[in-house]
């Protein structure tokens, strides 16, 4: 029964991929995919409440202890909005021409893979096997980043696949590195991470340095840690909302927990200074870097993109302190973010449906054209600018009391600072898309929406953020004129878009409700998750 | 015994010497023919350590190495060449624009016209690259004294000149010869180190490695619909 339920998370997946390749999508398909997740978190939250302690199946190839398990409720959840959140938006895409029931096929195909493939990652007991799913994800999500066809599709695709296969390269050798130190301190441990991590503290310190390094800033360049982040905001803007929502909500995570598995077993062998640097060092500059460029951001979907790259800052630093309170935090940082982010990407797929554009100042006043979905997005802002009642909020007060108490203030003080600007910033650039005068003004129809395009582009040089000063600005507005006939085109779209309005965002309240959820009372979560932090910690 | 080290010093140079080459080349196809040369050394390194080790599933992994590197991948690679070369002579404007290139003279679809840094520089760096091999893999060759941990430096030591390649370089073939050429070296790397990653693991790595490099195979066909070139300069739609 146990082996059922660790292979679950994987066979169903990959048997709903099989499905979607025989019957293709379909009115009779299209809710298929969100049964299979559900099957799969169903399966997951059986193997958490089931007795805790590690358990193999498959003949020692697959392993799930606590945080395997909480990783499996991570993909499961967010990949559950996600899937439920795509039937519609398939529907808006083929209703506006963007997409053929044949992309649709291929397209649920592919995310089948890709969510298989994550619950490899996480339940397999050799690190070796963690990188091969890790990297398989790179190869599956290309092309659905690059689905589009269009100029930024493929470039973001190409991006993508060489800096996330070149950073992982580096990871590589650090397996092997770490390998060879792991065979020279005792017979045949392999990559077995379970196993060394109990022969940890009789490893070369120096050959363990140096892998720890190359491993770290290798899975860091796939949890999109700078200074290897750069695909991440080019694939997230442009990768189909429903694939942003798993890639920005799970794959992230995912990559970091291997970075987890590798820093509890280098903190035996090294001391715990080493990789507390080095993570520190990645989650400021991450932190920094996306505050620097958040400022004068002009695309809502790479805003959000950003604003991942700052979580999993924040996520780093907790990493970085150590220690099962800042480890607990940085478990349910990952859900919270998830979900978070995850039912913003949806509502941003929704807004680009419903506007046709993904220019920040291309959106004006939708609280009055469409309150639900201003709902959506000013609610999953605030999650992640971190106000209560969300769980980010409580995950990030979990990291900072812990950064506090291990003596890493100075980092902790200046990440705080960072993430404030950063929320600041987020809520200036969502009010004025929710709030900000409407040349137009009054309900949107498909005609209002079109004529009042044209006034925003004379007015955007005139707005603060419209980047009066900036140079970019005389570049910018060609491009924005060249826009317009592609905003006329997704109008008759529009109509049908509005009408499924409440269909499609149903999943993303529900996921926003959870996080708020989480925040007021983890319940029996927080059990798995002081388990979870137990087992990265050696004290169960 | 004495045999067995200078063989093995003797792939180690032609790793190290191939990966040279295909920085101061700029031929691409040029680039593709050192490419197979350098997966045949990688194979021939894994059939010698087989046969030291006296280890029949080392002398298949050899045998694999040599059908996908020395074979497979240099095809896939110049697959993409051909599918790019005759595209960027009839692209809209790119043509004209790398023709425009110092010195490029004919077929321009089949040359690095302009890496970030130019060949004397590469070469200078490749050099600089060595010695820092040399140095960061001190405790490794200090962990198991052998000769073939003696020959750890040369695998990173390719490892590092991939990457610098793929950083530097601009047309999407010269930046797939780079990641190769990063593999090649990871894979010698861990060759040389003599523990076994396991089967599972090897064969997943070869299988990720082919489809990444399909996966860039049909990306720059793609680009060259959409952008008439594969010249990754024209890559300026996405930025901050």
């Amino acid at each position: 029964m146990i082996t059922l339920l660790m292979i679950a998370p994987v066979a169903v997946p990959a048997a709903g991929a099989i499905a979607y390749l025989l019957a293709g999508w379909r009115p009779a398909t299209a809710w298929l995919a969100p049964w299979c997740t559900a099957l799969t978190l169903a399966a997951a939250i059986a193997l958490a409440a089931d007795r805790p302690g590690p358990r193999t199946a498959l003949g020692g190839l697959l392993r799930a202890d606590p945080l395997t398990e909480f990783m499996l409720i991570v993909i499961g959840s967010v990949g559950l909005l996600a899937t439920a959140a795509t039937p519609a938006w398939l529907r808006g895409e083929i209703a506006a021409g963007r997409a053929t029931p044949a992309t649709a096929s291929r397209y649920s195909v592919l995310v089948q893979a890709f969510l298989a493939a994550m619950a490899i990652a996480v339940l397999a007991a050799n690190l070796g096997v963690t990188w091969v799913a890790i990297e398989g994800t790179t190869i599956v999500t290309a092309f659905l980043v690059g689905q589009r066809r269009t100029k930024a599709a493929v470039e973001a695709a190409w991006k993508y696949v060489v800096i996330c296969s070149a950073g992982i390269a580096l990871a590589l050798l650090g397996l092997l590195l770490l390998n060879a130190a792991a065979h020279a301190a005792a017979a045949g441990p392999g990559l077995d991470w379970a196993r060394l991590a109990a022969v940890a503290p009789r490893l070369n310190p120096a050959v363990t340095r140096i892998a720890v390094a190359l491993l770290i800033v290798g899975f860091g360049t796939k949890a999109g840690l700078a200074p290897l982040h750069a695909w991440l905001p080019d694939a997230h803007g442009q990768a189909p909302a429903p694939v942003s929502a798993l890639m920005s909500g799970v794959l992230l995570s995912v990559a970091f927990c291997a970075i987890l598995r590798v820093k509890a077993i280098a903190d035996p062998a090294v001391g715990t200074g080493f990789a507390r640097l080095l993570l520190a060092v990645l989650g400021l500059g991450s932190l920094l870097l996306a505050a620097s460029l958040l400022i004068r951001q002009r695309d809502y979907k790479r805003m959000l993109a950003y604003s991942s790259i700052e979580h999993m800052g924040v996520i780093a630093l907790g990493a970085a302190v150590g220690g099962p309170l800042a480890l607990t935090a940085v478990l349910l940082h990952m859900l919270g973010h998830g979900l978070a982010k995850g039912s913003l990407f949806v509502s941003a797929g929704r807004m680009l449906q419903v506007t046709g554009t993904s220019r920040i100042d291309g959106v004006r006043s939708l609280a009055a054209k469409g309150p639900l979905l201003a709902g959506c997005a000013a609610a999953g802002v605030l999650a992640l600018a971190g106000f209560p009642p969300f769980s980010v909020f409580a995950s990030e007060i979990g990291i900072v009391r812990a950064g506090f108490a291990a003596g890493l203030g100075w980092a902790t003080s200046i990440a705080l600072a960072l993430t404030l600007v950063i929320a600041a910033v987020l809520l200036g650039h969502t009010s004025r898309m929710l709030l900000g005068p409407d040349a137009g003004g009054g309900p949107a129809t498909g005609h209002v929406t079109g004529q009042a395009t044209g006034p925003f582009t004379g007015r955007g040089t005139g707005l603060p953020g419209g980047g009066a000063g900036l140079p970019g600005t005389g570049a910018e507005l060609p491009g924005n004129g060249a826009g317009l006939p592609g905003n006329g085109a997704a109008l008759p779209g529009n109509g049908a878009a509005l009408a499924g309005n409440g269909a499609g965002l149903a999943p993303a309240v529900a996921a926003l409700a959870a996080c708020a959820a989480l925040g007021v009372y983890a319940g029996p979560l927080t059990t798995l998750l002081h388990s979870a932090a137990g087992t990265l910690t050696g004290t169960p | 015994v004495t045999g067995y080290a200078q063989w093995l010093d003797l792939t180690c140079g032609a790793l190290l010497v191939t990966a040279v080459v295909i920085v101061w080349r700029r031929r691409l196809s040029a680039i593709i023919a050192t490419l197979a040369l350098q997966g045949a050394a990688l194979a021939a390194l894994a059939a010698i350590l087989a046969v030291h080790a006296r280890d029949a599933r080392l002398g298949v992994v050899a045998a694999g190495v040599l059908a996908l590197r020395a074979v497979a991948l240099p095809w896939l690679l110049g697959r993409a060449l051909g599918a790019s070369g005759p595209g960027s002579g009839g692209g809209p404007g790119s043509g004209a624009d790398s023709g425009a290139g110092p010195g490029s003279g004919a077929g321009s679809g089949d040359r690095e016209s302009r890496p970030l840094v130019n060949v004397t520089a590469s070469l200078l760096a490749v050099a600089v690259l060595v010695l820092v091999a040399y140095a960061v893999s001190r405790p490794l060759t200090a962990l198991r004294p052998s000769p073939a941990a003696a020959a750890i430096p040369v695998g990173i030591a390719v490892t590092l000149t991939g990457f610098f390649v793929l950083v530097t370089r601009r047309r999407a073939v010269s930046q797939l010869a780079g990641f190769l050429l990063m593999d090649n070296g990871i894979t010698a790397t861990g060759f040389l180190t003599t523990a076994d990653a396991g089967l599972l693991v090897e064969f997943g790595v070869s299988l990720d490695v082919l489809l990444a490099v399909v996966v860039l195979r049909v990306l720059t066909s793609r680009m060259r619909d959409t952008f008439g070139d594969t010249d990754l300069d024209d890559l300026r739609e996405l930025h901050d």
